[in-house]
């Protein structure tokens, strides 16, 4: 698909040609500039020719075209069985999609490892892939314990152990993180002193991208499945949209960094996916299932009913008068959270992009085509999932700034675990601010 | 510590073999990652940085002895600074934290101009996060009172999320075409740094808020480890300890460990008398300082403890008076002790694989401030993770300001709960609540 270079779109074959320019380019300037990044160049091994993990079946189904279509077909093929995926997770319930998410986390970090590791692995550095794992086990650890003793609050006071591993887990993970710290230090050997550090920066940046953010979506997903299911349909629609755009109106490029990349399919994108979220979130939020917050109920199992907030009531609006005359309307029902979503799509198609370029930047620095070859046509599961990233985290930010307070449940947690000098100079603050506000009428006091 | 472990050669000498040993292995062929950074261009020959009237003082002595006094002197006047810093108060050992940290990250020699101001701009970024957090924390009412105080700090994550976006799409807009992959370890050197040193300074904060004797002992703990490591070694030393820094024994080591749990215990004893160093550092909102004032708690309350027989034939006494948070204090040196040195190799692997001797030349005869803070990172961590787990609970100033935050029927309810709980625990008798 070499001619749609200048119709935008994601596609992979034409990036090849744009990696050996950037060799020929680096081996004209070896001698000339001193560039660092040149000298490198020769001791990156080759990279391994993409394996074809295409399944028999759709092989043969499609044997009689031409490549161009095949893949074409391809990519239509796994885009929309990962979708369907998505939705059966999503019917599945909140356990799966934990997961689900857990497990892209760690098929994540293993992609960026794997690359990291090729590249120096002609020096048979020991240990390396072990503490890389150890570290994301510590990590993932501290996480999921902090998960739990938020949100599993009732199973956490029926089981001994599980309180005892509550009460001191930091002091837990952060042991377990020191002796992977020495474990490292111990494991330096004298010739690999500079590689062995670059691979521990490597790990410990890869974990800060990765795992935390795949936190946060957890966090996120406990607020309310909507808050986990419409930011990724976003970025997944900006993708999408901006390659259709693109494919049939793309003239402008965008950035020297991603050549197929334009203008008209960065706007064009933009606008669809802004559309889509009002469209979409109008959808999600008539049902409690995706509105509520997730909790885990006594009985052990998850339970999603509630009264949906004032976020998800449905509300009259009236219209600006611009709009009043172009639609005709004078007030719209729409739900709050439906203005909530524009600011979540203007986001996730306008930033959502830089974690795109990032990550073409990066697959450049280090001269390979896909992070990894999971999924046929599309590339390493990292492929997919870089525009998520920073998404994720600002939802979350966003979730945290405007939208809910602190958890009630939790401030009772750390309200009973003061000294008991503390809790009475709280009780006292907050009936006296309690009766200020009209709350407690102050002559009634019962016991 | 890089000077002398044990009698050998001078410090140059080694340094030297040291050089030598590496060029060798460098013609084994280990040439393609070691060769891409030469001498890097960036780093200046090491500068005598020594004033002139201590030059003069010792131009008498030979070299050897010369160095050992600089560093001897500086290491007092060091240590008398710190001093002086405390007494000044908590306001000023914040600033000074600041400024240290604030140098530690310009002193790393390998940021190359290209992406120097995106370093700094994220440093700046991750510090206006954290310090808008201790502020939130410990001021509030001083942010309650001012509007604009309390909007940044209402929206503060926000704030700072779109801060560190910014950075991020500017770094991304400025990937050049050749030396992308020199960007990208840029940028994740960064990161690292700031993770390390950043967080850790925040961590030392929040220590010293905690009270100013979880700030000082952790640190003089350190201090004292290098310095009893060094003198036992120096007398005592004969079996290296690990390969990454062949100056170092274990008679040091161990020498070292018994010495600061020793130092630890007698130091916490002075300083838990004094409420100065004992008590939570307070922001007065009246008299707009700090103000360290208050009950001693248990901890610091002078209790007798029963002897262990064992040690009870040995000393003849039956029982010591001795406060709790010398307990806490053996664990503090018995980390700083086993673990800190941890942190000095680490350093030293990261000198050894960058080809450096110092981290810089801040301090005549030591080096860099890293070299002198190497130790105290892990150590830092240590202590704050050791208190929210071991002492104290949550702050209940943030406690407070959550409640506050809550919807009005949520709040009730808590208060139900809350009062339920106080009667129970006969904190609050039922008829008290109805009075």
């Amino acid at each position: 698909m070499t001619e749609l270079r200048k119709r935008g779109g994601g596609d992979r074959d034409a990036e090849n040609i744009s990696d050996k320019d950037t060799d020929g380019e680096d081996r004209f300037g070896l001698g000339g500039e001193g560039d660092r990044d040149s000298k490198p160049d020769t001791d990156t091994p080759e990279v391994q020719p993409s394996v074809d993990n295409t399944p028999k079946c759709l092989n043969k189904a499609l044997a009689g075209m031409s490549s161009r279509w095949k893949n074409w077909w391809i990519r239509g093929i796994l885009t929309l069985t990962m979708i369907s995926g998505f939705f059966l997770i999503i019917y599945m319930g909140p356990l799966p999609l934990m997961l689900m998410v857990l497990a892209i986390q760690i098929k994540c970090f293993q992609e960026i490892i794997t690359i990291g590791y090729r590249v120096y692995h002609s020096y048979e550095l020991p240990w390396f892939r072990t503490l890389s794992w150890y570290f994301l086990l510590c990590v993932n650890y501290f996480f999921y314990g902090e998960t739990v003793a938020e949100n599993f609050g009732n199973l956490v006071q029926r089981d001994e152990p599980l309180q005892f591993l509550v009460r001191y887990h930091r002091f837990i993970s952060f042991a377990l993180y020191l002796s992977g710290f020495c474990m490292f230090v111990l494991s330096l050997v004298k010739k690999h002193y500079r590689l062995q550090f670059y691979m521990f920066a490597w790990t410990h940046v890869t974990l800060l991208i990765v795992v935390s953010q795949s936190h946060l979506v957890i966090q996120n997903l406990f607020e309310g499945l909507i808050w986990f299911i419409v930011p990724i349909s976003t970025v997944i629609c900006n993708d999408i949209t901006a390659y259709i755009c693109g494919f049939f109106f793309g003239r402008t490029p965008l950035i020297k960094l991603s050549p197929k990349k334009t203008w008209e399919g960065f706007i064009g994108g933009f606008f669809s996916t802004v559309v889509f979220g009002f469209i979409f979130a109008y959808l999600l939020a008539q049902y409690n299932y995706f509105v509520c917050p997730v909790e885990y109920s006594e009985s052990n199992s998850f339970l999603i009913d509630c009264e949906p907030s004032d976020l998800f009531v449905l509300q009259d609006y009236t219209l600006p008068s611009v709009l009043q005359t172009v639609l005709r309307w004078k007030t719209v029902k729409i739900y709050p959270f439906q203005i909530h979503s524009i600011a979540l799509s203007t986001f996730a198609s306008l930033i959502g992009p830089f974690g795109g370029f990032f990550a073409s930047g990066f697959k450049r620095a280090f001269k390979i085509k896909d992070f990894a070859d999971t999924i046929p046509g599309h590339g390493g599961i990292m492929d997919r999932f870089d525009c998520q990233y920073l998404v994720a985290t600002f939802v979350h930010v966003y979730l945290t700034s405007f939208i809910r307070g602190p958890n009630p449940s939790k401030v009772l947690q750390q309200l009973l675990v003061l000294q008991p000098e503390q809790q009475l100079s709280i009780f006292n603050t907050l009936k006296s601010h309690l009766t200020e506000t009209g709350m407690i009428p102050p002559a009634i006091r019962g016991p | 510590m890089t000077e002398l472990r044990h009698r050998g050669p001078t410090e140059k000498d080694l340094l030297q073999q040291q050089q030598e040993s590496e060029s060798e292995v460098r013609t084994d062929g280990e040439a393609p990652s070691d060769s891409e950074i030469k001498p890097d261009p960036g780093v200046p020959p090491t500068v005598d940085d020594t004033p002139e009237v201590l030059s003069k003082a010792l131009s008498g002595m030979s070299s050897r002895w010369k160095n050992w006094w600089v560093r001897g002197i500086l290491t007092l006047a060091m240590i008398s600074f710190f001093f002086i810093i405390i007494y000044l108060g908590p306001m000023v050992l914040m600033m000074i934290v600041m400024e240290a940290h604030a140098c530690l990250s310009v002193s790393l020699p390998v940021c190359v101009s290209v992406c120097l101001s995106l370093c700094r701009y994220f440093l700046l970024c991750v510090n206006y996060f954290f310090y808008g957090e201790t502020v939130t924390d410990y001021f509030s009412a001083l942010v309650q009172r001012e509007e604009p105080l309390r909007i940044l700090s209402k929206y503060h994550r926000f704030i700072s999320f779109t801060l560190y976006l910014t950075g991020f799409c500017m770094f991304v807009l400025s990937l050049v075409k050749k030396h992308y992959r020199l960007q990208f370890y840029m940028f994740g050197w960064t990161h690292v740094t700031l993770l390390i040193v950043v967080t850790q300074s925040h961590l030392i904060i929040h220590n010293l808020f905690e009270g100013m004797i979880w700030f000082i002992v952790p640190i003089s703990c350190v201090i004292c480890n290098d310095i009893m490591a060094y003198m036992f070694g120096f007398f005592f030393g004969r079996t290296p300890l690990i390969k990454l820094s062949p100056k170092k024994t274990w008679e040091g080591f161990i020498g070292g460990f018994f010495a600061t749990v020793v130092f630890g215990l007698l130091l916490s004893y002075v300083m838990a008398g004094w409420r100065y160093f004992v008590c939570p550092v307070e922001f007065n909102n009246d008299s707009n300082r700090f103000e360290v004032d208050c009950e001693p708690s248990d901890l610091f309350q002078l209790q007798d403890y029963t002897l262990p027989s064992v040690l009870q034939s040995l000393i003849g006494w039956e029982t010591v008076r001795i406060y709790p948070f010398q307990i806490h204090s053996v664990a503090l040196s018995a980390f700083a002790s086993l673990m800190g040195p941890f942190g000095g190799f680490f350093a030293s692997g990261f000198k050894r694989a960058f080809k450096i001797k110092d981290f810089a030349n801040t301090i005549p005869g030591h080096g860099g401030i890293m070299d002198r803070f190497d130790c105290q990172y892990l150590m830092a961590t240590f202590v704050n993770v050791y208190i929210g787990s071991f002492i104290r609970g949550p702050n209940p100033s943030r406690v407070m300001q959550q409640l506050l935050a809550l919807r009005l029927d949520q709040q009730l309810h808590i208060f139900n709960t809350l009062r339920a709980h106080l009667i129970e625990k006969g904190l609050l008798s039922a008829i008290e609540e109805a009075a």
